[in-house]
């Protein structure tokens, strides 16, 4: 077995545990590159399946193309695809934006209030309907207690303290400090009622070796991540007023890849293109109040 | 594409040896910081007064950077020329043991650092018995801080030769000893020339030295069912047993056995999705199998090769485990285990002793096993699983204990010793010496009844038909004066075991509520009838034992999916309900049960 094999194999052992042990589950999809890799193993997992509903929280200020290509794999994988979304938010106009509020209280709103409230089941669950091909409201209100996150331990500090199973208290908070032992492969697979667990399948995979599996298994992923000509590519996919792209010749995966080896990314935070990291506390702070 | 090797290292020792500053240290000599990172560290020292530290570079999360302690097992990456490492930072503050187990149970060598003017600490003691009882083989110490004691030779020598008798006394073998000074770099990355008496390798060098376990595919073949797939809604028609391979090879046409619950098969095909066709898979595989025949197994059974050393199979085992939990762990209380892929209720039988690592003294006298306590005990499950003796295969051979939802310890089991009487046979014993009888003895009961009583239980596929061959069997026998009852499992599910839904073993306490109801029932003279789904040996078996001193009679429909309980009637699924109520009718009469049936 290659690295790869073994952090696939590794990540499929996860995926499959979460499925044993949650009766209600999810894995949140964002659409960028770490989410559909993490997507692919459930395929791999499931034998070509996904018996996982993907949640995705729709701040209606994602660049299109990221819908267009999300709509387009939840028909052709036959996906239980389901959105959510801060519709008050958003016909009030309380955003960034607009011009309203800051960056990082719009990302709480946008994100971590719509995901938190979508989890619960407190907001309208919007799934694709695969007959009419189109969304409709969910009628499933229950409350998610399994939750599959696409966090990487290399992103970012604060991700690389994180447990494969992680458990969040009912306000979502993640007590940093007192977190439960895994030892081997035995994770947190039991919890309390009104608590839940994220589940963390790709802690141990670096951005190199996301790109390195797209190009082994061919994984399409959004063109955004390419230069298409202007000189530009997304390394990190967000909303568009907050997500700048990086000036790279990358076309193709083996370049992206050959970039963060030895060339002009291999000493540069993947991140540095988000907006709402550089603001005062940051994405720590984000994370404590559940942003994933 | 990059086949470089990865290897996952841990860095233990007692707080402020120089675990943080060690990791430090090996990130920046092999320039594997991100740019930027170790100047915005200077000038934020500088800015705050403070001497730099390499240490203060892992400080990533603020409220770790107030408590000048590392609270929790960080994670990062460094190259050499040979692969790639993760370090896996383990905290060497006692509250965070867990955090220490989290992180040396996923490496494959170790770095233990004992501050060399210090000298060796409780945690030095206690870290060098978890990295042995955690299974990582290749344990390098690391003589830091040799700057505050003149890089003397003699104090080196001193402190490897004391390690080394600690660790002599529990059976480790360090693979070396290496002074160095992470502060100043000596021996890091490059050879100090101030400790030209030291002849070994650099901490780089010693890691790129380490091996990985290449050892696990030439073992017997083990493979812990994690789960049965069948995605029928999607079209799919296959039956997948999946899991990951613990150890050994298995080929498609191999026979395989399933363990505890004894059925045979052989593998048909090895299923994966985007690859070429597998005709085989091997230790660390994520693997998933259809089989040759429809067998019923169950997640938690092991499966393995019959022609191979075969695993233990037991309920009774002894142990080595080591305590995390905030509640001590204590006899006659329900805990859950998890082994490999099995879960089962668990009870502390005996503690045999106790080791305090800080101290490295025994005690027999023990009455509980407390947090951070490093114990032998007998650990009994409520029914059998199979496992290895950690011996014989490793990673079939650890287990974690849940207390209260939380992972509270975690161990290796040394020995299989089923052979002696398990909690339900001294259960059993101690409630029929003190079962108050009524003043009706059984055989009058007989008499008047005309009919003796009797526990019968229908087994076979779900939906083969027994729940209508069981009713019109109570309703035959009531209509020939006879007291039967037949009872639907599901009523108790919303009754009798409603209690049960979050209960630890909840199957296995389910199976314990019924054997007792059937003791009372055939205590009252009834011919009790229930059904169950697919029951295997274990089933019957502990039905059997719950409802002695009465008797059991089990019919099974369709296909047999006993290993080796042989039932006392078979009858063929889809046949006449009346054909199936008149054999069982007969048997019944045979064993004198019932003296005559009209139908």
């Amino acid at each position: 077995m290659d690295h790869l094999d073994k952090l696939e194999a590794q990540s499929v052992y996860i995926l499959r545990e979460a499925y044993r042990e949650f009766k209600s589950l999810c894995m949140l999809w964002s659409i960028g590159k770490d989410s559909t890799v993490m997507l692919w193993l459930a395929r791999k997992a499931f034998f070509g399946h996904v018996p996982i509903p993907l949640v995705h929280i729709d701040t209606h200020y994602k660049i299109p193309e990221m819908i267009e290509y999300r709509d387009r794999f939840a028909l052709e994988w036959n996906l239980n695809m389901i959105y959510g979304e801060n519709s008050e938010v958003l016909a009030g106009k309380l955003t960034f934006p607009d011009g309203n509020i800051d960056r990082l209280t719009c990302c709480k709103y946008l994100k971590s209030e719509a995901l938190k409230h979508t989890l619960s089941g407190e907001w309208p669950r919007y799934r694709m309907d695969h007959e009419q091909r189109r969304y409709v409201v969910d009628e499933g209100r229950e409350p998610y207690t399994g939750v599959i996150v696409g966090v990487r331990a290399d992103e970012e500090g604060s991700r690389s303290k994180e447990r494969y199973f992680s458990p969040r208290d009912k306000d979502n908070v993640w007590d940093v400090g007192d977190q439960p032992p895994e030892f081997w492969n035995q994770f947190k697979t039991d919890f309390a009622p009104g608590t839940h667990v994220r589940i963390h399948p790709l802690l141990d995979w670096t951005e190199q070796n996301i790109w390195e599996y797209i190009e082994r298994e061919k994984i399409p992923v959004v063109s955004l991540y390419f230069n298409q000509g202007a000189g530009i590519r997304y390394r990190s996919l967000g909303c568009y007023p907050c997500t700048n792209s990086v000036t790279s010749d990358a076309q193709t995966v083996p370049e992206i890849i050959e970039e963060l080896k030895s060339g002009k990314f291999s000493n540069i935070a993947e991140r540095s293109g988000r907006a709402q990291d550089a603001e005062d506390g940051g994405l720590e702070t984000l994370r404590r109040d559940g942003y994933m | 594409m990059s086949g470089r090797a990865q290897m996952n290292i841990v860095i233990v020792g007692h707080v402020d040896h120089g675990k943080s500053t060690v990791i430090g240290r090996l990130l920046a000599d092999t320039g594997s910081l991100p740019q930027g990172k170790l100047e915005a560290v200077r000038e934020s020292c500088r800015r705050n007064s403070k001497p730099f530290e390499y240490a203060f570079l892992l400080d990533a999360l603020k409220d770790e950077q107030a408590q000048g302690i590392t609270i929790d097992m960080a994670r990062c990456f460094f190259k050499t020329a040979a692969r790639d490492y993760i370090i896996i930072d383990a905290p060497g503050h006692i509250e965070f043991l867990k955090n220490m187990i989290t992180g040396a149970s996923r490496a494959e060598s170790a770095l233990l650092v004992i501050d060399a003017d210090e000298g060796i600490k409780e945690n030095s003691k206690r870290h060098g018995q978890m990295m042995s009882m955690l299974g990582v083989k290749q344990v390098t110490v690391l003589a830091n801080k040799m700057d505050r004691v003149n890089f003397s030779e003699e104090v080196f020598e001193k402190l490897k030769a004391d390690y080394t008798a600690f660790l002599a006394q529990i059976n480790v073998t360090p693979v070396s000893f290496i002074p160095v000074s992470a502060r100043e770099g000596d021996n890091i990355a490059t050879i100090s020339e101030r400790m030209a008496w030291y002849k070994g390798a650099t901490v780089l060098e010693q890691l790129d030295q380490f091996t990985s376990d290449k050892e696990l595919h030439e073992k017997p073949f083990r493979f812990p069912v994690q789960d049965i797939y069948k995605f029928t809604r999607s079209n799919d028609d296959r039956r997948i047993v999946a899991g990951t391979v613990a150890a050994g090879t298995v080929r498609v046409g191999d026979e395989v056995l399933f363990l505890p619950s004894g059925k045979k098969s052989a593998i048909q095909s090895v299923e994966s999705f985007n690859t070429a066709p597998k005709q085989q898979t091997s230790s660390g595989e994520a693997s998933g199998f259809t089989l040759t025949t429809q067998i019923y197994v169950r997640p938690g059974e092991l499966m393995v090769k019959p022609a191979e050393p075969q695993p233990e199979v037991g309920s009774r085992f002894r142990v080595n485990i080591f305590w995390v939990g905030r509640a001590p762990m204590i006899r006659n209380k329900e805990y859950k285990l998890k082994l490999g892929s099995a879960r089962a209720m668990v009870k502390l039988a005996e503690i045999c002793n106790t080791l305090d690592a800080s101290d490295l003294t025994y005690s027999k006298s023990k009455q509980q096993i407390d947090c951070r306590d490093v114990g032998e005990c007998i650990l009994e499950t409520s029914r059998p699983i199979a496992f290895d003796t950690t011996s014989a295969s490793e990673t079939t051979g650890r287990f974690v204990i849940v207390d209260n939802y939380e992972i509270a310890g975690g161990g290796v089991v040394v020995e299989n010793l089923s052979a002696g009487e398990t909690l339900l046979q001294h259960h059993i014993k101690e409630r029929e010496n003190n079962w108050e009888a009524g003043l009706v003895r059984s055989e009058q009961r007989a008499s008047v009844n005309r009919h003796r009583a009797k526990f019968i239980v229908f087994t076979g596929a779900a939906e083969c038909g027994k729940r209508l061959v069981a009713k019109a069997l109570e309703e035959g026998l009531f209509h020939n004066g006879m007291n039967a009852y037949y009872l639907g499992l599901a009523n108790l599910d919303r009754g009798l075991d409603a209690d049960l839904r979050s209960h630890s073993d909840s199957a296995g306490e389910r199976l314990r509520r019924l054997g007792e109801l059937a003791r009372i029932l055939t205590d009252a003279g009834l011919i009790f009838i229930t059904t169950i789904d697919d029951a295997d040996d274990y089933d019957i078996e502990t039905l059997k034992l719950l409802n002695e001193p009465n008797d059991i009679l089990v019919v099974n429909m369709g296909e047999n999916g006993f290993s080796c309980y042989q039932p006392d009637l078979q009858v063929p699924d889809g046949g006449a309900v009346a054909e199936a109520v008149s054999l069982v009718a007969g048997l019944l009469k045979i064993k004198e049960i019932i003296l005559d049936y009209q139908i």
